[in-house]
């Protein structure tokens, strides 16, 4: 584990359009070579927030402390930004050879010819796209494009990366295979992120931390289970509090199952994990079972777990069921279920959920 | 009907005989369009960038100017030169009236707006973040700026074009503030519309396909180095 430095360090940003308060960001803390994720609905200002942290837009008011110093007079801002990328949801290749883009970066800061051709093809190595060096930009596919767009990031070494919802224009397995190979080159090199997102799972699969916003603010910022599990309010719980996230270390493991331990708890799942790992999973509280006894379908389950109920919140059709079984988990229920089982808060319950239902998110060492 | 194949006639004899007078003209007009074209591409395309770029108070009502300044009417052009040059005109003193140097600044005033409007409307087109992301990549102002035109180029080019068919085909303004005159202020285009008024129709044709020729020929060069550029 690296210690816990803040890379980047923000106070009382605020950013205003025709007078309207557009993005008011208290304080906020980047903490160096993780991973942070903005998500919230469009318009919740992410993008604004990326643009100011950057230094990339005209007007704001506030202070931004990049390794204990104030980005404010013009030389540090174009300091600043020489140790920033940046990359857009849309590519903004420019019109010219694959090769030529990655360069652009390292041109600009006037990196010798022979230097710049190991580092492009380091990059264009790491992001699988070294094959299309000689190709025109403009004949790339989407995810071709957007491949050369984080490798042009990537070459200038930044020590901060910001990524506005790099993903969002790509289907959905070109998504996932760039989507894993970002994760790795940011785990190699060590890069700190902060990446936009209106999608839950890939801000659940990449960030070390999460920050919800809503209406120019962040509503709430922490580790993915705490903002997953502990949603300050219902607009939070709403747009992410769908599942219930555990982080654990694996303890055994069998021929296809193994068992993570959740603060004291064994929770067996399946897949492929080595036993020390650290892993994030999830459970969609739709695959939680409550039932008032271990007989009966309960058992075939191998997870099964009393607990006390702290909360039941109505969701329309159905009732979100909050229970402490030790850790926290969520459960759906039927408003017949509710009765029969007469479920009640602070009433004892137990819980139970397949190996199959508990999916990993992402394993750390 | 026997006039215009006697012309054609006539006018390729004065073609392939490479008659002086006719290769005068002809490089006249080359250099003084081609002299006006470049002070309208420094100007234009400077201008046309800043205005692109840079947000200002009544910029929309610039951006309405520059859009009717292309479509300026040669006379017009040529009225004002006209005065301002005339002997106790403000700018008299120069002495330039009915000169080359008085036909190339009446010929870049007509294209310095056409060269403006196409280089702001081809910077403006330009993706809206991609400023940003030069920016971002750690550009100064001047190597954005550059990026920027870089990728305007196709667009340029064609402001290029656009420029120097402008100004090489138009004779209200020639006329006006050069005059005419035989061996010094006489181009393609005011030597076409004297033959034709002297009823010299085969002189006129044989000026007129030069003319045609030499548009054909620099469009095509221009041309040629845009679509080389695009790499496939």
């Amino acid at each position: 584990m690296n210690s816990e430095k803040t890379i980047l360090d923000v106070k009382n940003l605020q950013v205003k359009r025709g007078g309207v308060s557009v993005l008011d960001i208290s304080h906020l803390e980047v903490p160096e070579r993780k991973i942070l994720c903005l998500i919230g609905p469009n318009g919740a200002g992410k993008s604004t927030l990326l643009l100011a942290l950057s230094c990339l837009l005209k007007s704001f008011q506030g202070e931004i402390i990049f390794r204990g110093q104030m980005v404010g007079s013009n030389h540090t801002v174009f300091n600043y930004r020489r140790n920033l990328a940046m990359v857009f949801q849309e590519p903004l290749l420019f019109d010219t050879t694959v090769f030529e883009n990655v360069a652009s970066g390292l041109k600009i800061r006037g990196m010798g010819h022979d230097e710049i051709r190991l580092v492009v093809a380091d990059y264009l190595e790491r992001f699988g796209i070294s094959h299309l060096v000689d190709r025109a930009a403009r004949k790339l596919s989407g995810g071709e494009a957007q491949r050369t767009s984080l490798a042009r990031a990537f070459a200038i070494r930044p020590e901060i990366i910001f990524l506005d919802e790099p993903f969002s224009s790509l289907d959905p397995p070109t998504r996932e295979s760039l989507m894993e190979d970002l994760e790795r080159i940011l785990r190699e090199t060590q890069t700190t992120a902060v990446m936009a997102t209106h999608d839950q799972m890939e801000a659940l699969r990449l960030s070390d931390q999460i920050a919800v916003m809503n209406q120019g603010k962040i509503v709430q910022i922490g580790s993915p289970a705490e903002v997953m599990n502990n949603p300050v309010d219902e607009f939070v719980a709403s747009f992410v509090g769908m599942e219930t996230v555990f982080t654990g270390p694996v303890t055994k493991m069998y021929d296809s199952t193994f068992v993570v331990s959740v603060s004291g708890r064994d929770v067996e799942a399946v897949g492929t994990v080595a036993v020390g790992e650290t892993v994030v999973c999830f459970i969609r509280p739709e695959n939680v079972t409550l039932s008032k006894g271990t007989s009966g379908e309960a058992t075939s389950a191998r997870n099964v777990f009393p607990g006390k109920i702290i909360k039941i919140t109505p969701m329309g059709l159905f009732y979100k069921v909050h229970l402490d079984c030790g850790f926290p988990l969520a459960s759906y229920v039927t408003h017949l279920s509710l009765e029969n089982l007469s479920l009640r808060e602070k009433g004892d319950i137990i819980a139970s959920f397949k190996a199959t239902a508990v999916h990993v998110i992402r394993k750390e060492k | 009907m026997d006039i215009i194949i006697d012309g054609i006639k006539q006018a390729f004899i004065l073609l392939f005989t490479l008659d002086p007078e006719v290769l005068g003209i002809t490089w006249l007009s080359l250099e003084v369009s081609g002299i006006a074209t470049l002070i309208s591409l420094l100007i234009g395309i400077s201008v046309g960038t800043a205005v692109a770029l840079i947000q200002f108070p009544g910029r929309r009502i610039v951006i309405s100017l520059i859009n009717t300044g292309m479509g300026l009417p040669p006379v017009v052009v040529g009225l004002f030169v006209t005065i301002f040059l005339w002997r106790n005109g403000p700018l008299g003193f120069l002495e330039i009236l009915y000169t080359p140097e008085a036909i190339i600044i009446a010929q870049a005033i007509i294209a310095t707006p056409i060269v403006m409007g196409i280089s702001l409307a081809a910077i403006q087109h330009l993706p809206a973040n991609l400023r940003l992301q030069i920016m971002a990549l750690g550009a100064t102002r001047l190597q954005m700026v550059w990026i920027l035109v870089k990728e305007a180029r196709l667009p340029l080019l064609a402001a290029i074009m656009a420029g120097f068919g402008g100004v090489i085909s138009e004779v209200g303004a020639s006329i006006m503030v050069g005059g005419n005159i035989k061996g010094y202020t006489r181009v393609l285009t005011t030597a076409t519309v004297m033959e034709t008024s002297k009823g010299n129709f085969d002189i006129a044709m044989a000026l007129g396909i030069i003319l045609l020729l030499l548009a054909f020929m620099v469009n095509a060069i221009l041309t040629q180095i845009q679509q080389r550029d695009r790499p496939r």
